[in-house]
């Protein structure tokens, strides 16, 4: 179906009843509970979830397929972020000429990096990469001042021209952004018993943009450009033996992979029309990595999961105080009640990062696959087969 | 020609830290083949190192002065720092003046020890993984020891003052036979440059003239050989790991007056000197001091107003684009030898 094989028919079935459905499957706790703070079913954190989930896509095309570590992805999603906002700024409030427009601009940023960058590899093309999100960066926050609107960021003002919309509603606000007509920040609320489940316009077009984007991710996956790109990974020596250059194919990913976070930056201007210039940062950048690594880098799910995570834990996280953290415990006594608190406490709130390092860390240490590694091995644990344990262990080495 | 003695003057202080950190990071490389995201975190615990000694120094307990009163009458009460009850309140006084450059040697056993371990704990486990895993765990602990520093000592910088006879600046265009206030040149820039070639000349000394150097040297250019001959190369390397961080964390202890430390003053520096150690030619020492101190003063020239005139924004990128031009045209870097990291 699709031209995909069955498993990936069902993966892909999988990951599109999950998007469609996740107001339901994130909201599991009614709205009043005391556990409703771990609900992660309200619009803005759903955006994110699919948003950096196309970003870790296109960051796993290039890091998953090629082995190629880029330390600059950061600067396609600002640069998408900026293209969108231009369009929202001179065109109209329309989101598709912007997500368009971001991803031609992404990709041809991408061409240029990817040309100058994929001449090194291994840890010079990290540098690279880094010093050109870097430039990116810096410049963004001084020199090109005009067209970033530097520190303040760029925004979306009433005597912009939008030669397509109109400048100002009629009641004299600025526009908001929507796909012919449908405002991307309405939503509709409904009410289930205690549950209250949230619809949001702008979560369901950037969820149908995940999965096409996921699609065509299989789609490269199982193609011989992608068998390709593996052996790129594994040898490229012995690529080259065989007659084939492997730059054309190495720099084809690298834009693909810079078009998709071109395309999360659009995105992400399309949910929120603002765009600065620490969206650009290297830390951001390295958050990309993270994400991909923490899921899974070179799986086909793994990258989305990888950002769910991170993403559900900065915002869950961040949100646990003190005084959360004493209602769990106040069943314990007085002083080891302040003692589990004390314990607890510089790992939440303010410290979520402390967690975050010590999660990645433990991750690359014992789970180098990423959660979908560890998923793997679980369910091999439960179906443990004797029979099959030779076969499995030679099959995993590394071909070096 | 003042403005270009002072800039040059300007690139050294800068340029003596990112070579310093270089060395630290090429040090690390070259033994052990290990790319260390946590040197700038190191960096940065030497600059804590500093702040910690500091305050330990002004530990103190409250006494009440007869003679004094405050602005209600009461007796005033005055905060004796315990240094000043064990040596006398001059010679107390002298100490906490003092305590950036007390705390370099504080500094050196507690960098060791934070080295060694790290690598007898982390890094030992990661020799035979993928560079790119390297990358990713040392990242994590970088993060990891940044936010362990935040919460001990806030998010905020602190001031941590160098000693009040450094505090001046030296007129140096009037010893070069300029106008007075030509150049003028702070006191504590010259001592950290001065400190940072020190620094340089004893490692390179270390490596080069005692027997402990010159096994960590032909275990550089081949390890397994060194071991087949019977000698604990491990164990050196270890030392070695520790004897980097430390020079990384009196970087840092130095640098603590000139920037008031803060907790990512580390991950700030580590980006710049990532470039630097390639520019310079990774597994080459030269290479990453000479490199350092070159961009650190490339720097200082872009953010000259002449220049900044002509190519608005060039003080931003300088470094980066240097390092791309670069490693586009000599591939191994300014001095970098064949056959490390050419895969």
């Amino acid at each position: 179906m699709f031209g995909l094989g069955k498993k990936d028919v069902t993966l892909f079935l999988i990951v599109a009843v999950m998007a469609l459905f996740a107001p339901f499957i994130l909201n599991p706790f009614p709205t009043d509970s005391g556990l409703a703070q771990f609900n992660a079913g309200y619009p803005d954190l759903m955006q994110r979830f699919v948003i950096f989930g196309i970003l870790a896509i296109g960051f796993n095309i290039l890091f998953g397929l090629t082995g190629y570590l880029s330390f600059g992805h950061a600067a396609f999603l600002g640069v998408g972020s900026y293209a969108a906002v231009w369009m929202f700024k001179l065109l109209s409030m329309n989101v598709l000429p912007a997500i368009v427009l971001s991803m031609v601009v992404s990709g041809l940023f991408a061409v240029v990096i990817g040309y100058v960058s994929l001449r090194r590899s291994g840890i010079y093309f990290s540098i690279l990469t880094l010093a050109f999100a870097q430039m990116s960066y810096n410049l963004a926050y001084s020199v090109l001042t005009p067209v970033t609107n530097g520190e303040t960021g760029l925004q979306i003002t009433l005597d912009d021209p939008r030669v397509l919309g109109q400048s100002a509603t009629a009641d004299g606000g600025i526009p908001v952004t929507n796909l012919f007509g449908l405002e991307m920040r309405s939503f509709e609320t409904l009410d289930i018993g205690p549950w209250a489940f949230q619809f949001s316009v702008g979560y369901y077009v950037a969820a149908v943009i995940m999965l096409i984007s996921f699609y065509l991710a299989i789609r490269i996956f199982r193609s011989p450009f992608g068998m390709t790109l593996r052996a790129i990974r594994s040898n490229q020596n012995r690529l080259y033996y065989t007659g084939l250059n492997a730059r054309p194919y190495t720099l084809a990913a690298f834009v693909i992979s810079g078009m998709y976070a071109g395309l999360a930056g659009g995105l992400l201007a399309c949910m929120d029309p603002l765009a600065g210039a620490e969206r650009m940062q290297w830390t951001a950048s390295g958050e990309v990595v993270l994400m991909t690594i923490l899921g899974g880098a070179g799986t086909l799910i793994g990258p989305v999961l990888g950002a769910g995570f991170i993403k559900y834990f900065e915002n869950i996280f961040s949100k646990i105080n003190d005084q959360v953290v004493h209602g769990w415990v106040s069943f314990l006594p007085d002083g080891l009640e302040d003692f589990v608190v004390a314990l607890i406490h510089p790992f939440v709130g303010k410290g979520w990062h402390l967690t975050l390092g010590l999660m990645f860390m433990l991750i690359v240490i014992f789970l180098p696959g990423g959660l979908v590694e560890g998923g793997q091995r679980i369910a091999r644990r439960l179906r443990r087969r004797p029979a099959e344990e030779p076969a499995k262990s030679a099959s995993t080495e590394p071909a070096e | 020609m003042d403005a270009i003695i002072l800039q040059i003057l300007n690139g050294l202080d800068k340029g003596s830290a990112y070579a310093l950190i270089a060395l630290g990071l090429t040090l690390i490389f070259g033994t052990l083949g290990v790319v260390n995201f946590a040197h700038g975190a190191l960096f940065m615990i030497g600059a804590f190192c500093a702040v910690t000694l500091n305050r330990l120094l002004t530990l103190s307990h409250q006494v009440v002065d007869e003679t004094r009163t405050d602005f209600l009458g009461n007796p005033l009460k005055v905060d004796i720092p315990y240094v000043q009850d064990l040596f006398g309140e001059a010679a107390g006084a002298t100490i906490i003046d003092w305590s950036v450059p007390l705390a370099i040697l504080f500094s050196i056993p507690v960098m060791i020890v934070i080295g060694v371990v790290m690598e007898r704990g982390l890094i030992k486990h990661f020799y035979k993984r993928p560079h790119a895993d390297q990358i990713l765990v040392t990242f994590g602990l970088a993060i990891v020891l940044q936010e362990i520093i935040k919460q001990l000592f806030g998010a905020n910088p602190i001031p941590t003052p160098a000693p009040e006879v450094f505090r001046g600046s030296l007129d140096f265009g009037v010893m070069l036979g300029f106008d007075p206030n030509a150049i003028i040149y702070p006191y504590w820039r010259l001592v950290y440059f001065a400190f940072a070639a020190i620094i340089i000349g004893a490692v390179f000394a270390f490596l080069q003239f005692t027997t402990f150097g010159m096994v960590v040297r032909a275990g550089m250019a081949d390890r397994e050989t060194v071991g087949l001959l019977g000698i604990n190369i491990d164990r050196r390397f270890t030392i070695m790991f520790g004897l980097a961080a430390a020079v990384a964390g009196l970087a840092g202890v130095m640098y603590a007056p000139i920037n008031s430390p803060n907790y990512h003053m580390g991950m700030d520096f580590l980006v710049l000197s990532f470039v630097v150690v390639v520019v310079g030619g990774m597994g080459s020492l030269p290479g990453a001091v000479l490199a350092g101190f070159l961009l650190g003063i490339l720097e200082s020239f872009a953010s000259m107003n002449e220049i900044k005139a002509i190519l608005p924004g060039i003080d931003q990128i300088i470094i980066y684009l240097v390092a791309i031009i670069i490693l586009l045209t000599r591939p191994r870097g300014l001095m970098g030898r064949k056959g490390v990291m050419e895969d």
